[in-house]
This record gives structure tokens, sequence and C-alpha cells, in this order.
């Protein structure tokens, strides 16, 4: 039989998504649905004074009105351990249990009924009055606080330094010192968050759009105080997500909540305006960076500042300062993360979270360095390649970050590139190219799998895993295949449920080198049980006949080993952009972009080119288009929906190259695979401002690029 | 959305006697903007009266020029070869509308009574003059880089966000309009009002009054007009500025010029000064130059919309150089 890992196979639930037969949680009908429609805050700070709920009550088929006048009093218990994605300070929204107002949009009443329309329509005739307080809207670099000590445990420290950065960037002979920073950004998944809730007795089942129904399971346990034994969370498919569905957001808890205050199953599904305030976003933040360098280029100090924004009741924070620690060899380091509480939802992981901010800034100070030196941006960069992890003092497990390069200007044709900024010309058009890298750091998390042969030689794989969309069915399908020497159409592969073994959260690229070898490990189980029969000349079915098997069964539990003792693990990606500027309009196109990634061994390179191509998209966005509208008078994102907030369309995304260099990371897990979806959206933000200024000469580093900061450049 | 009735109607008198007998009744036709109006509760009409029976529909050619059926989709009238080579600038126009799919839904009538894409009017839950008369407008010192810099108010600033009717005003265009009195023809380019201190009234159209049909006349200018349209990303989005210009010019010397701009005003803005410093000139690089300069007097521009000066400046220059054969 020919390798199926390594081949670009389509998706396996392809036909089920554009068919219309995939069932996402919002619509799944479990018998006498009712349905749920959220009345939101529209201040960003006070208290409730009064609700007038009267008018609302009595249209036709509302079921209940539910405010925290009326709505039960929940425990919230706090977990043993908070989740990897949840903040790790401060206390989650608790719904509808006082009248306390926190940000612009915080659920404040649910209406229940018959109908979605019914419900809707009810909303609107809520009336409610407020104390309103004077609220934090504003954030500037200055401000903030140092992360928690909870956050410092968990690798997010308000300060980290090696060596003097300071002292060493005061003696450098050749220094840069920018601040940038970028826009607020929401992930706008196309399929909102939806949650359908449905009790039986005391049992509690949930269909939800979740990245982690292990987690939903948890958190809903403890917010109503129940065994986790008695909920089963149900999610099969995520229609995108980019780190949205990590947490357990209120509307769960409210979907639950309203259930059995109507003795229904009821459903909660939020509205696009909804998107903006009811989960969480990308912060946005405002960032220094300061290097120090020898005149060859060597790298003698990076200082890196980050101030964020997150909520008044919760503490997020990234790893916006992690890339300086780890992309480059430099013997000063210096880090400084601040957080800023301001009235609004709090923010959360979205695609790349912190990395893609802190690369930005780095990558942006990378290329004015390389000018202030005279150097190729490339040059430089090769210049202070870090051989080894110098935050963590280890090697890599692999690092194919060279042949990247190599590949990646190869193919773009980075030689043609003059020094000169705004020296390269098309007709009216400026033409510029710029490059920058690429770093994820690689995790793993323990996976367990259950696989089962049947009688008719087919085989199920089944954990709690999720697909937002990169491919998990497809990739799993394809290891299990491998391993067990079948064809991909005699594997089923289920997930998203969690009555199903244990599996880690789908974020943070691990799910590959997670569930990817606990699949391995599974079907190497079941193929050895299978063997311990006898031969197999005739297949698996015939030889479970021969037994009078009706089914054998396989669990093997995938875990991460003393690897991360031993060696530090990314993925690592060199991006080239070619930007085109017309001068007089100072709008920028991209018309070409080459990502080479080494991204260890990829399974499918079919979708692993989706996926890197979707990052690209995003980066494009978060270069050139992206950003909340913020009102700072409101409190408020003022473009809360898909025809004001905008995304690259199909006209801006022209010519994207994608190359895998060969990798096979078996220091870090056996199947050799580290995470591909975080790193294909890192680089190319800063990749295209730097082409900006190489074809414009002016340099914009605040984040989205539009004509204001270029027209007549 | 709140609840509402839906009715269809075929003929003009029915549909105006519907609209009296109700009076928060609404037309809508192709829908594209009034879905997003009635989704985002920014209107709560009580009747959708669903015109799209009434017999406005095709283009029609005669010697003197063109009629555009009211319902005739943004597809459609692009698509037309007399209207490609007559009337460049509303083909262009048209390509450089929405998306595919929205132009094979949206109507001519219906394009040219789209809402305004300000942010606080979108919004229905922050104070906007336009959706509730006294409320004030937020946008005065808000997110406005949308905005307009022409013909604002302290009650309102929203742009006319359309691009078709930049086109059809420097055509010449002219509306039928039609109510159970009979017809009527306006200019388009009297159709929009300012809002001065009434911005929730935005046209002249009478509430029993619609249109039935866009009329357009052959000329040398129309047949050497352009449009070109700025935005943030390459398709499916909103002018930032656009500009829209019909020249004709014989014997090398500007006879005709029609000029206007999307974008930038409270209505479609027609820019009489920047026609005057064309007229009886070559249109030539140093004659488009100061001739679009001429195009931001009289704009009143805040923080956010400051940008839109010299983005005004140079689309008018391009597109006089481009009627010019200089582009």
């Amino acid at each position: 039989m020919n390798a199926i890992i390594g081949q670009p196979v389509s998706r396996v639930d392809g036909p089920a998504k554009v068919t219309g037969q995939a069932v996402y949680a919002a619509e799944f009908r479990p018998h006498n649905l009712a349905y749920a429609a959220l009345v939101t805050s529209s201040i960003p700070r006070g208290r409730i004074s009064t609700i007038d709920s009267m008018a609302a009550e009595q249209e036709p088929g509302v079921l209940a009105v539910i405010t925290h006048e009326t709505a039960e009093r929940l425990p919230y218990n706090e977990p043993k351990q908070r989740p990897v994605v949840d903040p790790q300070s401060g206390d989650q929204l608790r719904v509808l249990q006082s009248p306390e107002i926190m940000f612009v949009g915080q659920p404040i009443a649910v209406i229940v009924a018959d109908t979605q329309q019914q419900a809707d329509g009810a909303a609107r005739l809520v009336r409610v009055t407020y104390m309103v307080e004077e609220p934090t809207t504003v954030i500037e670099i200055s401000d903030g606080k140092p992360t928690s000590d909870a956050w410092a445990k968990a690798g997010r420290p308000a300060h980290t330094e090696r060596g003097d950065a300071d002292k060493a960037f005061g003696l450098a002979s050749v220094k840069i010192d920018i601040n940038c920073s970028h826009a607020r950004e929401h992930h706008n998944a196309m399929e909102p968050h939806a949650t359908i809730a449905e009790w039986d007795g005391d049992h509690l089942t949930l269909y939800d759009k979740s990245q982690w129904v292990d987690n939903v399971r948890i958190a809903i346990a403890n917010i109503f105080g129940m065994p986790e034994s008695n909920i089963r969370v149900i999610s099969p498919f995520v229609g995108g997500a980019f780190g949205s569905a990590l947490r357990t957001w209120p509307h769960v808890a409210i979907a639950a909540l309203a259930a059995r205050h109507v003795h229904r199953p009821v459903r909660v599904e939020l509205t696009r305006r909804q998107c903006y305030t009811a989960i969480g976003f990308r912060p946005r933040t405002l960032q220094r960076v300061a290097l120090g360098a020898e005149r060859d280029g060597a790298l003698t100090a990076i200082i890196h500042e980050a101030t964020a924004q997150t909520s008044t009741y919760e503490e997020y924070a990234e790893t916006t300062v992690e890339p300086a620690q780890t992309t480059y060899t430099c013997p000063n380091v210096r880090t400084r993360y601040r957080l800023v509480e301001m009235n609004t939802n709090t923010p959360c992981p979205m695609r790349a979270p912190g990395v893609v901010t802190g690369t930005l800034a780095l990558e942006m100070a990378m290329d004015e360095l390389a000018e202030a030196l005279g150097l190729d941006p490339l040059e430089l960069r090769l210049r202070n390649y870090a051989e080894r992890d110098e935050a963590a003092n280890l090697p890599w497990s692999s690092k194919e970050l060279r042949a990247c390069y190599e590949i990646a200007s190869e193919r773009f044709g980075w030689h043609r590139r003059s020094r000169q900024p705004r020296s390269m010309r098309d007709g009216r058009w400026l033409i510029g190219y710029g490059m920058a890298t690429a770093i994820y750091h690689g995790d793993r998390s323990a996976c367990t799998i259950h696989a089962t042969m049947f009688a008719n030689g087919s085989v199920v794989i089944r954990t709690a895993a999720s697909d937002m969309g990169p491919g998990t069915y497809t990739s799993m399908t394809q290891i299990a295949a491998e391993t067990l020497g079948l064809p991909m159409e005699s594997v089923d592969f289920e997930l998203g449920d969690t009555e199903m073994p244990k599996a880690p959260v789908h974020g943070g690229s691990i799910t590959m080198a997670s569930v990817g070898n606990a699949v391995q490990a599974a079907c190497e189980l079941l193929r050895g049980k299978l063997h311990a029969l006898g031969t197999t000349t005739d297949g698996y079915a015939a030889l479970m006949r021969s037994y009078g098997l009706d089914r054998i069964d396989a669990e093997a539990e995938s875990k991460p080993g003393d690897e991360s003792n031993k060696y530090a693990t990314a993925a690592f990606g060199a991006v080239f952009v070619e930007v085109r500027v017309d001068p007089g309009f100072g709008a920028v196109r991209v018309p070409r972009v080459v990502g080479a990634y080494d991204a260890g061994r990829v399974i499918n390179p079919k979708i692993a080119r989706s996926q890197c191509i979707g990052g690209i998209v995003g980066g494009i966005g978060m270069a050139l288009h992206e950003t909340a509208e913020w009102d700072e008078r409101l409190g408020r994102v003022m473009n809360a929906n898909f025809a004001e907030y905008l995304i690259p369309v199909n006209a801006d995304v022209v010519d994207l190259d994608v190359q895998f260099v060969p990798g096979n990371d078996t220091a870090f897990n056996p199947l050799g695979v580290k995470g591909l979806a975080e790193i294909a959206l890192c680089g190319v933000a800063p990749a295209i401002a730097n082409a900006v200024y190489h074809a414009t000469g002016t340099r914009v580093r605040d984040l989205p690029i539009r004509p204001e900061a270029l027209v007549g450049s | 959305m709140l609840p509402f009735a839906y009715t269809t109607v075929s003929g003009t008198t029915n549909a105006a006697a519907l609209l009296a007998q109700a009076p928060e009744a609404m037309f809508i036709a192709g829908g594209t903007d009034m879905l997003q109006l009635l989704q985002e509760s920014v209107i709560a009409p009580s009747v959708l009266i669903d015109i799209n029976g009434l017999p406005f529909h095709g283009i029609t050619e005669s010697d003197e020029g063109v009629r555009i059926g009211a319902l005739t989709r943004l597809a459609d009238i692009m698509a037309n070869e007399t209207i490609k080579r007559q009337f460049p600038v509303l083909g262009r126009a048209l390509q450089e509308t929405a998306s595919p799919q929205v132009r094979n839904m949206a109507t001519a009538g219906g394009n040219l009574l789209q809402r305004t894409r300000c942010l606080y009017f979108r919004d229905a839950t922050v104070p906007c003059n336009k959706r509730e008369p006294g409320a004030g407008c937020s946008a005065q010192d808000g997110q406005n880089r949308m905005n307009a810099i022409f013909g604002g108010s302290p009650d309102c600033i929203a742009a006319y966000p359309g691009d078709m009717a930049n086109a059809l005003i420097v055509l010449d265009a002219e509306l039928e309009i039609r109510s159970g009195n009979g017809e009527r023809r306006i200019k388009v380019e009297d159709l929009h009002r300012e809002p001065g201190n009434t911005p929730h009234i935005e046209t002249c159209l009478r509430p029993e009054e619609i249109i039935a049909a866009i009329r357009l006349p052959f000329s040398a200018h129309a047949r050497n007009s352009h449009y070109l349209k700025l935005r943030d990303r390459a398709s499916f989005e909103w002018a930032l500025v656009s500009a829209a210009v019909a020249v004709e010019i014989t014997d090398g010397t500007v006879r005709a010029a029609r000029v206007a701009a999307g974008g930038v005003g409270t209505r479609p803005w027609r820019l009489p000064d920047v026609e005057r410093m064309l007229l009886d000139r070559p249109l030539n690089e140093a004659v488009a130059l100061t001739a679009a300069e001429a195009s931001i007097r009289g704009a009143d521009a805040r923080p956010g919309t400051q940008f839109k000066l010299p983005l005004l400046r140079h689309a008018i220059e391009r597109a006089l150089l481009m009627a010019g054969g200089l582009q």
C-alpha cells in the first residue's frame, strides 16, 4: 500500500460540509426547543437601576424574561486549577447574578420564547435604566500594571531579563528605538457562537461551539456546582474559531440557566454584533522595541515593552514579549509587560495570541535596524540566527529556518530588491519588498484515543478533540489508516463529545502533535492485538470472522515525555512580501506573498497549505484592514458587523506561494510533527509593513496601514 | 428584528394606496440594504411592500437616450452594451459597486436610496439624529473617517455612500417619479437633500412616490466619462472617495464638463468649481491639477476625515487625466 501520511487528500468531512449535512451547534433540534435572545448593556460602567420587562413578558410566545432579579443564584465554584485558556486572575463574568455593569454588551437579561423571532422581538421591548459611573476607555503605553503572580507562574511574567539590556543598549554602536501598535481585532469566524442546553433531571446536555468540550464540562460543573459526570458536551463541527471557542463563555451558562428556568431545551445563538462583546478579541497592544547592535549587525541588546488592554474583571495576559527572547541570538534581553484595565469584555486568544503581536514589533524593528546598518534585512537575520533557544537555554528539537529563508527568498526573487527605499517602480506604482521571520513555540499535551475494529473490518477512532477547520478529521484518518494498513474509507474518526476519551484543547497548534501521536499509538496497539490473533492475508474482516469476534478495542494515551527538559521546540517560517503602493491614493496592494515553513513532518500538504494561506490572508487583514472602531466616549466598538469591520476579500488576495521545508522532528514526538496553525499568521503583517516602507520611504508603525497614513506619500 | 407584515403589489396606484393606509410601511425591492437595516433594527416598518411586481424592469433605448427601469438589477445595467459604450462612467461605477452577489439582487432605484454607512446610524443603540430626530449626532467627534466633508451640519455629517448616483449626475440623468397622482420628472442631482436640521429627510420624494425609471440622454461628454473609486480594500467596500467625470473635448478644448464626487458629501456631490476651471480650456496636466485643487473648496474636514482632502484632489486629478486621454 502507498503511504497515506504525506498525501494531499481532500477533506473527509468536505462533502458533509458543502451539502449541509454537517450539523453545527445552533442546528441541533432537541424536542420542544425554545429560543433565547439576549438583552445587553448599553453603558460601559455602572449599575442597573430598573429593568422593565412587562411589555416583553406579554408578547406572544414569550416563556420567560430572566434578569439578575429573577435568575437563580449560581455557585460559581473556583476550579481546582484554572484551564490554560482562562485568565489566571480576576473573576469571570457571573451571568445575571448582579446589577453591576462592567462593559457595553454585557448580557443583562435573557428572553426565552417559542421562536427565535418572538424572542428577538420581545428583547427590544425590555426597558433598562442605569446609574452611570465613569468608565475607563483609553489605553496609553505608559499605563498599566504588572501581570499578577498567577500569570507569572503561568509563564507570562511582567519582567524578564538576561544580561543587562539597558547597559548594552546604551553602549551599542547602532541603535533603533521604535513604538508601534495594532488595533483591537475580532475573530469573526463564519459560524456565530451558539449553545443549546437540555436538562434531563439533574443531567445536562450542551450542544456547543467549542474547541474543547472537556473544558466546557468542567467549567459548567463549577458554575452550577454539579458533578462533571452529569454533563455531556457535544460539538462535532466548528465553523471557524481562531481561539474564540477556547473558553466557556457567559452565553453557555446562560443557555443552561435559561433551560432550567423554563424546563425546556433552550438555544442561545449570538448575533454578529454580539460576537464583538459576548466572546473575546485580540487586545489592542502598544509596544516599544529598542535594538542595539555592533556594526557587523550582531545584536547586543533587545528591549521589548508591551502594554495591552484587559477588562476590569479579569486579567488576560499574552506571550507578547516571548519572540524577543527566542527569535535571535542576543546576550542582553529585557522585557516588560503591562496591562490596562478597561471597561470592555475580556480579551482572549486569537490565532497566534501574543506571539503575532510581539513578532510584529520585533520584525519591524529588525527592518529598521537593517537599514541603519546598511545591511540587507535577510542578511541581518542570518547574522543573528539563534542556534539554540537562549531563553530556555536548550537546543532546538529541530530548526530548519535557514532552509525557510533560502527557499522563500529564492522563490520570491529577493535578490532583485534594490537597497534604497522608494527606488522600485512600475508605472505610477511604487514597489516594495519586505520580509520577516516567524516563530511559534511547539507544545503537546496528553490525549487518549479509543480505537475499535468491527467485524466488517471497519475502524472507528474516537477522542474528545475538535476540528475548527484545520482538518483534524482528515489528518487523523490518514494517520489511523496508514498505521493500520487500511484504506482511508475503512476508518471513521469521531470527535467533539465528552463521552469520548479525554483530549487536550484544540488550540495553540498542539492538536497534531497531541492527538496525532495518540491516534498512532492506539492504532499500533490495535494492530498488535490483531496480529496476535494470526496472519491476515485475507484482511482483518476475515480474521475477525474466523475468531467469531464482533469487535476488538484498543485504547492508548500519548503524552509528553521528558523531551521538553532536553529541547525547546518551535515551528519556524520566513515570509516575503511584495506590495504596490499608489502614492497619490495611499492604497496598498499585496500582489505576492511567499511563505516557507518548518512545521516538522506534514501529514497532509493540501490541507496544510490551506491552513497557511488562511493565515497569510489573516496577516494581510491585520496589516491593512482589521480594526475595531473603538469609540472612547461610548466605550464600545462601533463597527461590529461584517459590512464595516473589514477583512480581506478575494480581490485583496492574489498570489500566495506556500512551501514546506522537509522536516521530521522525532526529538519532539514520535510522529515528527510540529504545529502549523499559529505560525502561518506570524510574520505576515510586519513583512507587509516593511515592504510598505521599502516602497514609499514612509514608516507606518500603527496598524492597520490605511490610506490616511500614506496619501500623498 | 421586530415582526412586520409582508405584501406584494403589481400596480403603482395599488402601492401608493397601501402606503397611504399604513404610514409605517416601506417598500422593498432587491432588499440588499433593507435586510441589513431590518436585522440591526435601524428601521421597524409595520409592513414591507414588495414592489418587484411593478412594471419597472428592463433597459430600453431611443434616439435620445436610454431608459432604465427602476427595478432593473445592477448586474443587468452593467452588462448592457449601450451603457458601456455611451455611458462608461455608469458601467464603471457599477462594476465597482458591492459584489457580484449584491449586484444580482440590488435594483437601480433601491441603489439610489441606500442609506448611509455612518457607524452611528447603523448601530441602533447610540444617538443619531437621522434615526431618531433630536437624539443628537454621535459622529461629529466620533469614529467618522467614513463621514462627509461637504454638506454636513451640526446635526449630521453622514456621507451618502453610493456610486451610481455620482455617475448619473455627470450624465445629466433624470428620474421618472410615479405616484397615485401621476408622474413627475426630476434631475437625479435634485433627488438627495443635505441634512440641515432634518437629517432624517434624505430625499425630495414624497411618501407615496416611487422611482419608476432613470433616463439617460446621449451626449458627447457622456461618451467620454470615467469613474474612479478609492476604498480600504480592493473590492466590496464603500468609497473613501470616488470621482465621476464626463468631459466633452472638441478641437483640444473642453466644451462641456461635469464632475462629481462620492464618499465626501452628505449627498452625491457635484463640483461646479472644478467644472468651471475646465471649460474652454485644453485638458492637459496643468489644467487637471489646477481644477482638482478647486475640488476641496468649501470642505469642512474633521481630524478623522482630513485625509479625504488630498485623496479627493488626487482622485479628481486622476479622473480628469483619464478623461483627457492622459492616463
